[in-house]
């Protein structure tokens, strides 16, 4: 009887342990995020690495189980048996399992050793310049040889080696001088589907290639825990056909268009004047409004979710938004670190005017 | 350790005299009550740890959980790794280091007794600190790495970091004592006969972690202090703007960081090499392959450190170098696995609780070996760092690995500090659950690492398919709560029990077991002279021509290791000694002394006085300086 029960529990356990494997099995469940669905080169040679070590590994974890339990299932106690023949040790054997895994990882570090060189290699032809910075906590997008800049989503023509310049601060802003520690916090830039992260450290510039093989929407977050509002600071990235691209190039560029009246045409005096928006945003095409505290906001409406890629844009969510902005995703405006609230505080916006910002701000596409 | 004072200089304080109760455990400064003292307050840390990994699960049960906010999440897991690391699986090998190290090495107390009991009373010191946290504004919330510059001025308002710096300074005071402590112990109280190639692996561990700690917690110690001095005098160490570098922490963090990775599994594999043997009534196999590959990884710990680092942006020639020296180190910890396959390999499996736990820890340890590997593969690591593939690996290696260990040394070694068996089929429901409920736990969390799930979030959206896999590991953490009550009940029920264990209840190979239980606290009434490795076992069974045991007949092993009745050869001195003393045998012990306890007293005041007002901290450093001076002008032993 107890050794029945102890069989099945024993089975049971051999049944938990290789839950890894099943790994293999679950990704064909729907996970947007998954690192082992590549969408792109970089992500692909990262995964090729993986799937062949892998391999090497299971069977070794196959071996050393299969051997345990082999040991017990053997040499467990039974009454009348007589003593164990005292072995003390076998050289033989045990510089063989010394030498035969040192040789397998020599195996490996090899192949490991040129992908990390290949994938640090600067692309050369036809190369996206992007430059990255990591705030607390969102993205904020510059593509210098097009002159725009957009946050959170990251569009990007496919087929097209995207070489991103990760920062937490642009050097000679006067931000990046003197005040204590003004360059942020450490960051790291990941979006699964199209390459593993890299880190975005103050006074670093750090560099990653991202490239996709199809049009599509590939998510990511930050991946460095960057203290309060790390879970909320997520991206994504926009694969778009070469004329998609550029269409959507030419709308970026293109200055606010100032609403005719109504709500919306108060909205934009609030924003540009008492709201005090101009003051962290900017404002494409307004005298002054180049802020770059919070993200550009000119063409707002071209993005689907909004702060930090976490809360769907939609005139409900802006209200709650700016009514308060840490009850929505904890912040620290107090300590400069997060929008402030412009109920309590500031402007004392009232729920008019903020109807009025929302009007306005729903017109930015 | 017979030190006979001739004059007791006049003190100002009455000397300890109790041998029981409160204040004798106070001012104890024997090596087994201070064992003692370590397992049960790191097991007391270790329920609290447990509660907050049980409320983390439950935040992270189903998608954008709502049972903590972002700050409280952040303050859990930073407590939690802390608490595990610092509070938990350091001082529980330090309770089996001070319990058994000495005894092991047929010894009758440690090189420094006093300094000895001040290492706990540092060590609960700094936790006490730091868990104060809780009560004075907020727990820390950087994350048990505190990467700078997070921690520090306007990113991290209020004082939560202070307190997790100052405990863990406070800590690692207690960690270098310790440190050199059992250094000193080891290596010039052993016992005649017992040379280094005849010790216990365990006690072979013990010195590598005393090494490691001594070398390692001065690392860290800079590290805090700078990031100290940074957060409150305006200095800027970490401060990339004024020509300070974030990254400079991380190098400080993780020279200490990975170290710190092998003091937290060392022991556990010490004490597996000490269980497998006595279960499988064979020695070890290739007793010096596992010392020196134990040795070797002391050594090439402190080479890897940058494998936590592979995403900071080093570049491709540091990354190659220490995805190599990564892939190395891997090879004699799997030299180690093989080993102790072939130590029950032809054995006679004797399938009892601690065995388990030991069997349990190879299973479940070499799946974090080789999900350890898959790390140095830097490629593949910028995906997999930072994510629950990451969390999933360091479990296997520290619950899987060590806690499983220690509970094999706790199941093994509770007949030899209470003279009482655990018992059997409670400690089977404990084994069974637990590794069911930490597979359950743990096993998911590579899928989930690899389907994009980052570490350290409090929150994640519906529809990135991780809700499955979350809902089941937190039910895995259920379990394994169930199975620490199982052992809490297993505890209690033995302790109230009057049933005592037979001597010698495992027919085991070492010197502990020669000795009554409890033992006395001289421990050995003759100090006994070592003839071979697993001393106690060859006074028992010698081996014919074809290596087959050969008992030796019963009155030949008493006669040669002084085994009566119970278990040891104390029979003949318990009679004149009824104290269990000492003294009634002539043997002078170190008397107890409230003194170190009181400099750990103070510096836990000295702590608040670094984060309030410096007046606190004078009062600290006036009790700092009380128990040292009285410390200084205490004879070791009383005149009698």
């Amino acid at each position: 009887m107890r050794r029945g029960l102890a069989g099945r529990l024993r089975r049971l356990r051999v049944a938990a342990i290789p839950a890894v494997l099943v790994f293999l099995a679950s990704c064909a469940s729907h996970a947007p995020q998954d690192s082992l669905k590549a969408h792109g080169p970089v992500a692909r040679k990262e995964d090729n690495l993986f799937v062949a070590v892998f391999i090497v590994a299971a069977l070794v974890f196959f071996l050393v189980e299969f051997l345990l339990f082999a040991s017990v299932f053997k040499h467990r106690h039974r009454p009348g048996r007589p003593d164990p023949i005292q072995v003390h040790g076998n050289t033989k054997l045990e510089l063989g399992w010394t030498v035969v895994p040192a040789l397998l990882l020599v195996g490996v570090a090899f192949p490991t050793i040129f992908t990390i060189f290949d994938l640090a290699k600067e692309p050369t032809k036809n190369v996206l310049p992007v430059e990255v910075y990591g705030h607390m906590w969102w993205w904020e997008y510059r593509y210098p040889t097009l002159g725009i800049s957009t946050a959170n989503e990251m569009h990007i023509p496919t087929k097209t080696p995207v070489r991103l310049s990760l920062r937490t601060i642009e050097p000679g802003l006067p931000a990046a001088k003197g005040e204590d520690f003004a360059a942020g916090v450490i960051h790291s830039f990941w979006v699964p589907p199209l390459a593993g992260k890299q880190d975005v450290v103050p006074g670093r510039v750090n560099k990653l290639t991202i490239q996709a093989d199809e049009p599509g929407d590939y998510p990511g977050q930050c991946a460095e825990y960057c203290n309060l509002s790390h879970a909320n600071m997520r991206l994504r990235v926009v694969a778009q056909t070469q004329n998609d691209f550029q269409a959507w190039v030419v709308q970026q560029a293109k200055p606010v268009v100032v609403p005719g009246g109504g709500d919306a045409a108060a909205g934009y005096k609030l924003f540009t004047g008492r709201g005090t928006c101009i003051g962290c945003h900017t404002m494409q095409g307004v005298q002054g409004a180049t802020a770059r505290v919070g993200p550009n906001l000119t063409h707002l409406m071209g993005r689907e979710k909004f702060a930090g890629d976490t809360f769907d844009i939609n005139p409900e969510n802006l209200n709650r938004w700016i009514h308060n902005p840490s009850k929505m995703k904890p912040m620290r405006p107090e300590q400069g670190t997060g929008m402030p609230d412009l109920v309590d505080t500031g402007p004392h916006l009232t729920d008019t005017e903020i109807n009025q910002l929302v009007a306005f701000l729903t017109t930015l596409k | 350790m017979a030190v006979a004072v001739t004059q007791a200089p006049a003190r100002p304080f009455a000397r300890p005299k109790s041998e029981h109760g409160f204040w004798s455990w106070i001012s104890t400064v024997d090596h087994k009550r201070i064992g003692i003292l370590y397992g049960v307050t790191a097991f007391l840390f270790f329920l609290v740890g447990g509660t907050e990994a049980l409320l983390i699960r439950l935040q992270l049960a189903g998608p954008n959980g709502k049972i903590l906010t972002a700050e409280e999440y952040n303050q859990l897991f930073t407590m939690h790794g802390t608490t595990m690391i610092f509070l938990v699986v350091m001082p529980t090998a330090a309770a089996f280091g001070n319990y058994f190290v000495p005894i092991l090495i047929g010894a009758r107390d440690v090189a420094f007794p006093r300094l000895n009991a001040f290492g706990y009373w540092a060590f609960l010191a700094g936790g006490l600190f730091l868990y104060s946290s809780f009560l004075l504004g907020g727990a820390p919330d950087g994350g048990w790495f505190g990467y700078a510059p997070q921690t520090i001025g306007k990113f991290n308002p209020g004082h939560g970091i202070d307190f997790w710096l100052i405990g863990l300074i406070i800590t690692g005071i207690g960690s270098l004592t310790a440190a050199a402590n059992f250094i000193v112990t080891t290596l010039n109280l052993r016992a005649p006969g017992m040379t280094l190639m005849r010790m216990p692996v365990f006690v072979w561990m013990n010195l590598v972690v005393s090494f490691l700690l001594l070398f390692a917690i001065p690392v860290i110690t800079v590290a805090l202090f700078e990031l100290f001095f940074d957060r409150h005098f305006g200095s800027n160490f970490f401060n990339a703007n004024l020509g300070g570098d974030p990254v400079l922490w991380q190098h400080l963090f993780w020279l200490f960081g990975h170290p710190e990775v092998y003091i937290l599994i060392l022991p556990a594999m010490g004490i597996v090499s000490e269980v497998l043997p006595v279960f499988s009534r064979k020695p070890l196999f290739g007793y010096s392959v596992v010392v020196f590959s134990g040795i070797a990884i002391g050594f090439m710990g402190w080479g890897v450190w940058a494998h936590h680092m592979f995403a900071v942006g080093l570049g491709p020639v540091a990354n190659s170098a220490f995805a190599a020296s990564t892939m190395f180190i891997a090879v004699p910890t799997g030299v180690k696995i093989f080993n102790w396959l072939a130590t029950t390999w032809g054995g006679d499996l004797r399938l009892k609780t601690p065995m388990l736990f030991a069997l349990g820890f190879i299973g479940e340890f070499t799946i974090g070996g080789l999900s350890g590997v898959t790390h140095s593969i830097v490629p593949s690591d910028y995906q997999q760092t930072d994510t629950y593939y990451v969390v999933a690996h360091f479990h296997y290696v520290l619950f899987g690995g060590a806690i499983l260990g220690l509970f094999a040394g706790v199941y093994y070694w509770f007949p030899a500090v209470t003279g009482k068996l655990l018992d059997e089929k409670l400690g089977k429901i404990h084994f069974w659950l637990i590794i069911i409920g930490l597979n359950l736990t743990f096993g998911p969390m590579h899928i989930l690492g690899l389907q994009g799930q980052p570490r350290r979030t409090y929150q994640y959206p519906k529809g990135m398919g991780w809700e499955m896999w979350n809902g089941i590991e937190t039910l895995g953490a259920f379990i394994i709560a169930l199975s620490i009550l199982v052992f809490i009940v297993n505890a209690l029920k033995t302790a109230r029990s009057k049933e005592m264990a037979p001597p010698d209840p495992w027919d085991a190979r070492t010197l502990e077991w020669t000795i009554p239980a409890p033992p006395p606290a001289y421990n050995f009434a003759e100090i006994p002279v070592v003839h071979a490795r697993d001393d106690f076992w060859h006074r028992k069974y010698t081996e014919d021509e074809n290596g087959r045991l050969v008992r030796i007949p019963a009155g030949g092993a008493d006669e040669a290791s002084g085994v009566t009745e119970h278990g040891g050869g104390g029979t003949t001195t318990a009679e004149h000694d009824d104290h269990g003393d000492g003294h009634g045998h002539g043997i002078h012990m170190p008397s107890p002394s409230y003194f170190p306890a009181l400099a750990g007293l103070g510096i836990f005041i000295i702590g608040y006085g670094a984060i309030y007002h410096w007046w606190i901290g004078a009062i600290g450093g006036l009790i700092l300086l009380a128990g040292i001076f009285g410390w200084g002008n205490e004879p070791l032993a009383e005149e009698h």
